[in-house]
């Protein structure tokens, strides 16, 4: 027992390991065998995404700047109430207030993502197309906002762990020279907790990029270069949704498709990741 | 000398009406959170109650609206858990105690962990895409149950492992070298001194994992987990569906009927979801007092 169980756990743990190699072999092999097919130039530059509907063509920037706005409105939505909440949470908040508000945004944070995109479809929808009447039905701004609002505990817990680490001894200090609550969290907690902050907005991209349901169920499935939240758009994430829903057989170019923007959607999200860890750690200020 | 006295004592009080200003400033934005969720439940009470009715428990979907249920999504999410629940428990904790308890701090060690928090990041259809090419394809197990049900757990894993790695972290060194002391082996430690006082944290997060696999949607949607299936899987290579799959399928149809039955639908997944919460919040009082 004593010789056989580390090598069984050891097993156990490079599950992890071996779904990480799993997940790079998979999106390498197939993404391959897609740009045998599709010239790679053609896929990273191109304007047009229309894989399902001939004539194909497959240039990936539609659905990245569909990706990408969801992501700036989910960003200009989650990080400025975030950062507010954290900082309420954290400098302003008395103790019998910040223990019902934490575990209510935990709620928040809990609530499955096909139930954001009911309530965006539901609620926030029609509540735009009463401001802006040219919206549609699926719009970029109302998925946007939605993301937005699930990724506001991220932001808020991870910013607020990073300014409740901020020692006691500094704000005391800024205190005795008079300084008000506003003054202490601007002027000494938030630089001292900033690599933190910005590690929990770099997630928090990293995460609006992710999502799916949201934008499959919200955003539309119209791949479209355009500046206008109004309008339908079609994310790197719907897209893989919406050929899987489809019949599409094994080998074809479509097919491979869906690797080469996962792939894509994974290079980022993986980029992101490291780059947040690597501010949390490198510019950590040490007391 | 008054002229001063004054200017003094008015930047004052405009510094403190500013503390104030941004105080109330920040309470509205904290607030906004707490008003999104409400709106969300009532808006999905108001428009999924008149739904929840026996039919919708014991009847499979069908086209028509009216009697039409999510029994085979129900249990489908029943047996999906059933089949998670031992095997992450057993692949989460065992590389959670390896990590703590016998790992030698080395370079593999930090890798493993540095891929855990990695692959905690990566976005859940990537996840769908794995499962489509090892579990669907190369394993031939097709759109299956087992096949979904491994995706999710690969999904879930890294959550396991870092909640089990706290809870073993947590039980006080005295504990081991009581044990030792009496002259057990490493394994008799781990296993009859450690884990059992790990056990309510080590539950507490398998609980919380299971709560996110059951609300996650986008990598079954990959699997292919049918969207309409109007029988009880029997078998593990059965086709199935959940519910969060019933509750888009019934979202992406235009009529108005199927918005009120997907809004049922998630009152359903939310009291499930509040129930598991409910539970692993219970234990994890139950612990704190026990340690």
């Amino acid at each position: 027992m004593n010789k056989l169980m580390p090598i069984l756990l050891f097993l156990c743990a490079s599950v992890s390991v071996l779904t990480t190699i799993g997940i790079v072999v998979t999106l390498i092999s197939e993404t391959y065998q897609f740009f045998q097919k599709i010239p790679i130039f053609d896929f990273l530059f191109g304007t047009k995404w229309s894989p399902l509907i001939p004539p194909k063509s497959f240039g990936v920037l539609p659905l990245l700047s569909g990706t990408l706005m969801i992501t700036f409105i989910a960003c200009l939505v989650a990080i400025p109430l975030g950062l507010a909440s954290a900082i309420y949470l954290s400098e302003y908040a008395p103790k019998r207030v910040r223990k019902v508000i934490k575990p209510i945004l935990e709620v928040l944070a809990g609530v499955p993502t096909i139930v954001y995109g009911y309530f965006a479809l539901s609620l926030v929808t029609p509540l735009i197309q009463s401001i802006f009447h040219s919206a549609g039905v699926f719009n970029a701004l109302s998925a946007g906002i939605v993301v937005g609002i699930m990724i506001i505990p991220m932001v808020c817990s991870l910013s607020e762990d990073a300014m409740s680490s901020v020692p006691r001894s500094l704000r005391d200090g800024a205190y005795a020279l008079g300084a008000t609550r506003f003054e202490v969290a601007l002027k000494i907690v938030v630089p001292a907790a900033f690599s933190g902050i910005v590690a929990s907005a770099v997630l928090a991209f990293s995460r609006a990029i992710g999502e799916t349901m949201i934008v499959t169920v919200a955003a539309g499935s119209t791949p479209n270069m355009t500046a206008n939240p109004l309008e339908s758009i079609q994310t790197m994430t719907a897209y893989i949704v919406q050929v899987s829903l489809g019949d599409t057989p094994h080998g074809t170019v479509e097919y491979g498709s869906i690797f080469a923007v996962g792939m894509t959607l994974f290079v980022i999200t993986f980029l992101l990741n490291i780059l947040a860890q690597y501010i949390a750690r490198r510019f950590r200020e040490e007391y | 000398m008054n002229i001063f006295l004054d200017a003094n004592r008015k930047q004052i009080a405009n510094r403190r009406k500013k503390d104030w200003m941004l105080h109330i400033l920040f309470v509205a934005a904290t607030s906004i959170g707490v008003l999104a969720l409400c709106a969300l439940i009532v808006d999905i009470l108001i428009d999924g109650i008149a739904r929840l009715q026996p039919d919708l428990f014991t009847n499979f979907p069908s086209r028509k609206a009216d009697g039409s249920g999510m029994k085979s999504a129900l249990v489908g999410t029943i047996y999906m858990l059933l089949i998670m629940a031992p095997i992450s428990f057993i692949f989460g904790v065992g590389a959670a105690i390896f990590l703590e308890e016998y790992a030698k701090k080395g370079r593999i060690t930090r890798m493993i962990q540095l891929n855990i928090s990695t692959l905690a990041g990566v976005p859940s259809i990537v996840y769908g895409i794995l499962g489509l090419t090892l579990f669907v394809r190369l394993l031939a197990l097709d759109r299956s149950l087992i096949a979904g049900a491994l995706t999710m757990t690969l999904l879930v894993l890294p959550i396991i492992i870092v909640s089990a790695q706290e809870a073993i972290r947590a039980v006080p060194k005295s504990r081991r070298d009581a044990s030792f002391a009496l002259g057990a082996t490493k394994w008799q430690t781990v296993s009859r001194s450690v884990m059992p006082s790990a056990l309510p944290g080590v539950l507490t997060g398998v609980i919380l994992a299971m709560s996110r696999a059951i609300g996650e949607t986008a990598p079954l949607v990959m699997i292919g987990a049918l969207t309409y299936v109007a029988f009880l899987p029997e078998g593990l290579k059965d086709s199935f569906t959940v519910i969060p799959i019933q509750v888009y399928n019934w979202l992406s149809k235009p009529q108005l009927e199927f918005k009120e039955l997907a809004a049922s639908g998630i009152i359903v997944l939310l009291a499930l979801l509040l129930l598991m919460n409910f539970s692993a919040i219970l234990l994890r009082n139950k612990y704190q007092k026990n340690i």
